[in-house]
């Protein structure tokens, strides 16, 4: 596993080296993931892509820094990570991931004076610009409450870009949107993406988006997760055609040990 | 089966609003009036004073049911003359002292409940154990241990105050969402950071139904607390007031006593308090 990282790469900006994770139910202690590997490099959209089940959730909040692996080690640019921090901010895909006694404006700016980026004109400054590129001006004032759902996440993900982390931490952030929104969400995270190339770690289980958001997916097999495979995805505006392939490509990898008659085109 | 298949298919156009305005019919001046809560209250209010002064007047007899208006009477005469006032201050007064320091006491251990284990058995263990004890039990001991005085009035309102906001406090810290949590911690907050800053707010709701809760328990429980001795400081409070009255028979006082206490419940209750939530929990939505 993991061998197919070409040794010429600079070193990359987060390593995760045979990670694996436990966790504990009321009566059971359940391997989540066994020994992933991955790596990613500055501006990559990296998909973390697989059936539930596959730890590929848990994966992520031991790169946040809510947990702790078992074995391996995860670091951040060649630093060992230990704990939460504002260097790798989570979009979560819950709505009430935004503080409901503060507004969007509030939210965004609360976020860069707690952790101690900015403080008073220049974290209002810094917020309102971030709530602009995700088109909530007029919201700006609102309290969360009487956002809508898609609206939630945008001020999750301006929050998350005003932070300027190394990594932006996305967990399926678009899965409980319906599909109208979900698609102008994904769209609009490609534009941002366009716009300031930040470097994301997003995991989905659903193959059309990652095919569409990422450029580097990482496919995990279920129970406890382990690499299957780390591929390239079609890049931004690619033939449908050719996108089509590939989630055939990957359907049939994720689901090849138990419907291998299903024989579709 | 097939004859459902059969229906034919239905296109209309449909017209824009404004060829058809909107339909709409205005209320009647009665239903208006009718749907303001106040003033349904407020009829209701003024029914129950005119039973009073009814049966009062029937019952002619001042010395068990004074009327509405003797009541009223002797409750302006008693505060021109600043007597109800200055006992009912004084009961505020021993009231707020009781209710910070029991506050301040339910915020130590609901901390301390929410950042160790051990602070958490504490908190249920020492909450099961006085929660259904009545304050008023306290008493006799208490004004063993502390005398006649402000003293003993303080540490059964603290009694009364800390069980319940200590416990309304720490199910309402229980119960904030992981993934608020997760974000504080994404912050770089742990901690006291992290309870100040987002645990409290968070619980807010919770904390706020404590503090009702408390603030009822206490003023019951001070003005009981009164009637048995009352004498603070050589002033007593609006228990005492009562309990004198009553011994001079003096009914319409008492009477008037009561009222006082009635509305200074329901001031805290519908002024303060619903300011408070108006500007908090409903304003962000977390209570409707």
């Amino acid at each position: 596993m993991g061998k197919n990282v070409s040794q010429t790469l600079p070193q990359p900006l987060l390593d995760v080296r045979g990670v694996t994770l436990h966790y504990k139910t009321r009566d059971h202690l359940v391997t989540a993931t066994y020994r992933v590997d991955f790596s990613i490099q500055r501006s990559d959209r990296f998909i973390l892509l697989g059936p539930s089940g596959c730890g590929k959730s848990t994966l992520l909040k031991a790169v946040g820094g809510y947990m702790a692996p078992v074995e391996g080690e995860i670091r951040l640019k060649g630093e060992r990570i230990t704990r939460p921090g504002p260097d790798r901010m989570m979009v979560f895909q819950e709505f009430d991931q935004l503080l409901p006694w503060k507004t969007v404006r509030q939210n965004v700016a609360f976020a860069l004076e707690t952790s101690g980026k900015l403080r008073g004109k220049a974290a209002d400054e810094k917020a309102m610009h971030y709530i602009e590129k995700v088109h909530l001006t007029r919201a700006a004032d609102s309290f969360p409450h009487t956002l809508s759902g898609g609206m939630k996440q945008r001020v999750a993900i301006a929050r998350g870009m005003a932070m300027e982390p190394d990594i932006l931490l996305m967990d399926e952030p678009f899965a409980a949107l319906d599909a109208l929104t979900r698609q102008r969400m994904q769209d609009e995270l490609l534009m941002l993406w366009e716009e300031t190339k930040f470097t994301v770690l997003f995991v989905t289980h659903s193959i059309a988006e990652a095919v569409k958001i990422g450029n580097r997916i990482l496919l995990l097999s279920p129970h406890p997760g382990q690499v299957k495979a780390e591929m390239n995805s079609a890049p931004i505006g690619a033939e449908p055609a050719e996108v089509a392939a590939l989630e055939t490509r990957i359907h049939d990898m994720l689901f090849s040990d138990k419907v291998e008659e299903d024989d579709h085109v | 089966m097939s004859d459902a298949a059969l229906r034919p298919e239905v296109y209309r156009d449909t017209k824009a609003s404004q060829d058809f305005g909107v339909v709409e019919k205005e209320l009647t001046l009665f239903e208006k009036l009718f749907n303001q809560a106040w003033l349904r209250k407020c009829v209701l209010l003024v029914l129950i004073a005119v039973v009073w002064e009814v049966y009062g007047r029937h019952l002619d007899n001042p010395l068990l049911v004074p009327t509405f208006s003797d009541t009223v009477t002797a409750l302006v005469a008693a505060i021109k003359s600043g007597v109800l006032i200055d006992r009912a201050w004084t009961s505020v007064k021993v009231l707020m002292i009781g209710f910070s320091v029991g506050v301040f006491l339910a915020a130590v251990l609901t901390i301390l409940a929410i950042t160790t284990q051990l602070g958490t058995d504490f908190l249920e263990t020492v909450t099961a154990m006085f929660s259904p004890l009545p304050a008023i039990a306290l008493l006799p001991l208490a004004l063993i241990w502390f005398g006649l005085g402000i003293g003993s009035l303080i540490f059964v309102m603290v009694h009364s105050v800390l069980w319940p906001l200590a416990l309304n406090t720490h199910a309402g810290f229980r119960a904030v969402s992981p993934t608020l949590r997760m974000v504080g911690r994404n912050y770089g907050l742990s901690g006291l950071g992290l309870v100040l800053k987002i645990l409290i707010p968070a619980a807010f709701p919770s904390i706020l139904a404590g503090l009702k809760i408390g603030w009822a328990f206490a003023w019951r429980t001070l003005i009981a607390a009164e009637l048995v001795f009352g004498v603070a400081s050589g002033k007593g409070g609006l228990g005492w007031y009562i309990f004198e009255s009553k011994n001079q028979l003096d009914i319409p006082e008492v009477f008037a006593g009561l009222l006082t206490i009635i509305m200074i419940g329901l001031l805290v209750e519908n002024v303060i308090f619903r300011t408070i939530e108006n500007k908090t929990v409903r304003r962000w939505g977390m209570q409707t």
